[in-house]
């Protein structure tokens, strides 16, 4: 019988059924960060348990790490310090891989674990981070967990889970000038709402994931959890087998070969079966920036803010409200020329190589508008140097913009990179829930990186055709 | 590893309206810094019930008469955004043992219930029911039945729902899997010898 990706990975991964109804699931890859982890490892000791598999567990640092370049330690922040002190003791107690700073090959733990080649397709990875979908751009099954399940995997390399339904989110067509991955998945989201995967995972597929690079299908795949979708993959192809050769924990010789086979008999069988099909047409989809406290509170940049008065339900009313009120943004007023404060590049969304080598070939030339604070950050220390050899980080200097070290930087603000009041960000990141990039009343404008550029340069919300005419694909 | 057979929740409720509350409005970022779970629950809701400068805002957990609740009332899509453990955690230092929310975010699901709190689902007018009653007695003893799912207070009942596998983990005693998951090493190791990378080299 014909069958999706998703359960032949579920199939070959389950050790047995639990007594609860849950999947003794066997995890291939678990990635660790220091936010999630100390907690583990405590709950680890408290009942007297080794890390099973340490060889298969590949730790980093990226929430709380300063960006500012250089920045030694300790660091200024002591609950920073004492985080980055727990994740290096407890990797060096258990045998475990930690990407250190000092390694050169630190960084946001989803940009990382594929930059090194630990992401492969068909493997179950699993992360305290709900990002983790990231890695489904391979064709692997990756999980966002808790705390506690980062225990059992710790203890065990298994979780107890239930499967999922699948829905296969078709994007078909082509692209329009302007329109990057970024602005396809707000448009998913958008479209199936904020609450619509929960229950699934979704199989990312037709013409435009089939045309994207690696890069822009772990953006698509990265956001999955914003639509509620725990997990998202697409299918592996010859994209995926080229992005991982010779990257150094790709198998190599024979067992590149044999990998290579094993990958494609992953993919999603011609003719299986899915829970639910949704198709979205490429031409539909514009620039797209979020104007509420959710992701899925979005519009194309040509849009006018919604009005509550033309809500259809009172329920609907009432959460435009709520978020006008928070955003304190006009009703029915155009989203274009909104005035920004901040622009932030980078996180695991959109801190990868292309995304800062797209945005510098518009921005040469060009100068970041006055007043506005505008920071770079690579995504892993992999990227900042790939940027250096190409010049990159001089075209952001030369623009204006801070180039910063690697790190998880103003997403979600655990480090001192913060919005100040109420201050509004148009940033290249994932969430614009209220507080999300460390004030407690700064405003989130989600958005591609080229449109974050284009804010930057503008010094508000702009078209990123209007501000850079060459912009394409 | 025994655990108590959770059934029900017994205790006074508080309702916390709205769609969508995220995790990170259930604990701010700022806050998980932190090596343990110990005093997050200080933190709950922080920047709802605080104002920029620090006052307290009114929110109803804040309210004497909620003081001490340990059931909490909410909307749609509770618990979405991030993974991190931490907002299950503050709720539960905060004092809270049951959720009633119209619906949940999966991770957020998950993480709950292996803390042993039961997360049950209740239609929206039937949410506003128990909500009525509690803002007209907020002494009002509520029973989250997660055995015969239902939601008791004073003479009235609504029907609630929990995922099959969540439910008789609870009422089973078996909603922390790790005794289990231990359980299958050998199996576990068989398994993991068929995929090459899985060997340690």
């Amino acid at each position: 019988m014909p069958k999706t990706l998703f359960q032949k990975v579920w199939e070959a991964h389950a050790v047995r059924k639990l007594s609860s109804g849950h999947t003794q699931l066997l995890v291939d890859t678990h990635l660790l960060h220091e936010v999630t982890s100390p907690q583990a490892f405590g709950m680890l000791r408290d009942l007297n348990l080794k890390v099973a598999m340490p060889h298969r567990t590949f730790a980093t640092v990226d929430h709380i790490i300063p960006t500012n370049p250089g920045a030694c330690e300790p660091f200024a922040d002591p609950l920073a310090q004492a985080m980055m002190d727990a994740i290096r003791k407890n990797c060096q107690d258990n045998g475990i891989v930690f990407f250190d700073r000092a390694t050169g090959k630190q960084g946001v733990i989803h940009i990382i674990a594929p930059e090194q080649g630990i992401t492969q397709p068909g493997m179950t990875i699993a992360c305290g981070d709900s990002h983790t979908s990231t890695h489904g751009a391979f064709g692997a099954i990756s999980f966002g967990i808790g705390t506690t399940q980062i225990r059992d995997i710790l203890a065990t390399q298994t979780m107890a889970i239930s499967p999922l339904k699948v829905r296969r989110v078709e994007v078909n067509g082509k692209l329009g000038r302007g329109v990057y991955a970024k602005d396809v998945i707000l448009h998913i989201i958008r479209t199936l709402g904020v609450n619509g995967g929960t229950g699934y995972a979704y199989e990312f597929a037709g013409e435009v994931l089939d045309n994207m690079s690696m890069e822009e299908r772990m953006t698509v795949c990265n956001m999955s959890i914003e639509g509620g979708a725990r997990v998202g993959y697409v299918n592996p192809d010859e994209t995926t087998f080229a992005y991982l050769k010779d990257r150094p924990y790709a198998p190599k010789g024979a067992a590149w070969d044999e990998a290579v086979a094993r990958w494609k008999a992953c993919a999603s069988d011609p003719g299986c079966a899915y829970d639910d099909v949704v198709k979205i047409d490429a031409a539909d989809i514009a620039p797209t920036v979020t104007w509420g406290i959710n992701p899925a509170e979005g519009i194309s940049i040509n849009e006018n803010i919604p009005d509550p008065a033309t809500a259809a339900t009172a329920e609907e009313k009432a959460e435009i409200e709520e978020a006008l009120a928070y955003m304190k943004f006009t009703p029915g007023a155009p989203i274009k020329g909104t005035k920004i404060d901040v622009a932030f590049l980078g996180s695991c969304t959109n801190g990868r190589l292309t995304d800062f080598q797209e945005v510098a070939k518009h921005i040469k030339g060009k100068k970041v508008a006055p007043g506005i604070r505008a920071l770079a950050v690579p995504g892993s220390q992999g990227v900042a140097v790939l940027c250096r050899e190409l010049g990159i980080d001089q075209v952001f200097k030369d623009a204006g913009f801070e180039w910063r070290d690697a790190g998880c930087s103003m997403c979600l603000a655990m480090n001192p990179d913060k919005l100040v009041g109420d201050q509004v960000s148009a940033s290249s990141s994932n969430r614009n829930f209220k507080g999300r990039q460390g004030s407690p009343t700064g405003r989130t404008i989600l958005m591609s990186p080229l449109m974050v550029a284009a804010a930057a340069i503008a010094g508000h919300v702009a078209d990123a055709r209007e501000v850079f005419p060459a912009a394409n694909n | 590893m025994s655990l108590a057979k959770i059934t029900q929740v017994t205790g006074r409720a508080v309702y916390v309206p709205g769609n969508d509350i995220d995790t990170d409005r259930i604990i701010p970022a700022r806050f998980m810094k932190c090596v343990s779970f110990d005093g997050l629950g200080q933190y709950l809701f922080y920047d709802v019930r605080h104002t920029p400068d620090d006052k307290p805002t009114g929110h109803p957990i804040d309210k004497p008469e909620h003081k001490g609740a340990t059931v909490m009332l909410s909307g749609a899509n509770f618990g979405c955004g991030s993974s991190r453990e931490h907002a299950p955690q503050a709720i539960h230092k905060a004092g809270f043992r049951a959720i009633i929310a119209e619906n949940f975010a999966e991770i957020f699901f998950g993480n709950s219930t292996t803390l042993g709190i039961p997360c049950v689902n209740a239609k929206h007018e039937d949410i506003a029911k128990v909500a009525a009653a509690i803002e007209a007695n907020p002494q009002l003893e509520v029973t989250v039945d997660v055995e015969h799912l239902e939601v008791r207070f004073g003479d009235q009942k609504i029907p609630i729902t929990m995922r099959e596998s969540a439910r008789e983990g609870l009422v089973a005693g078996r909603w922390d899997a790790i005794g289990e998951l231990l359980e299958a090493k050998d199996a576990t190791a068989a398994l993991a010898a068929k995929f090459p990378y899985m060997t340690a080299s």
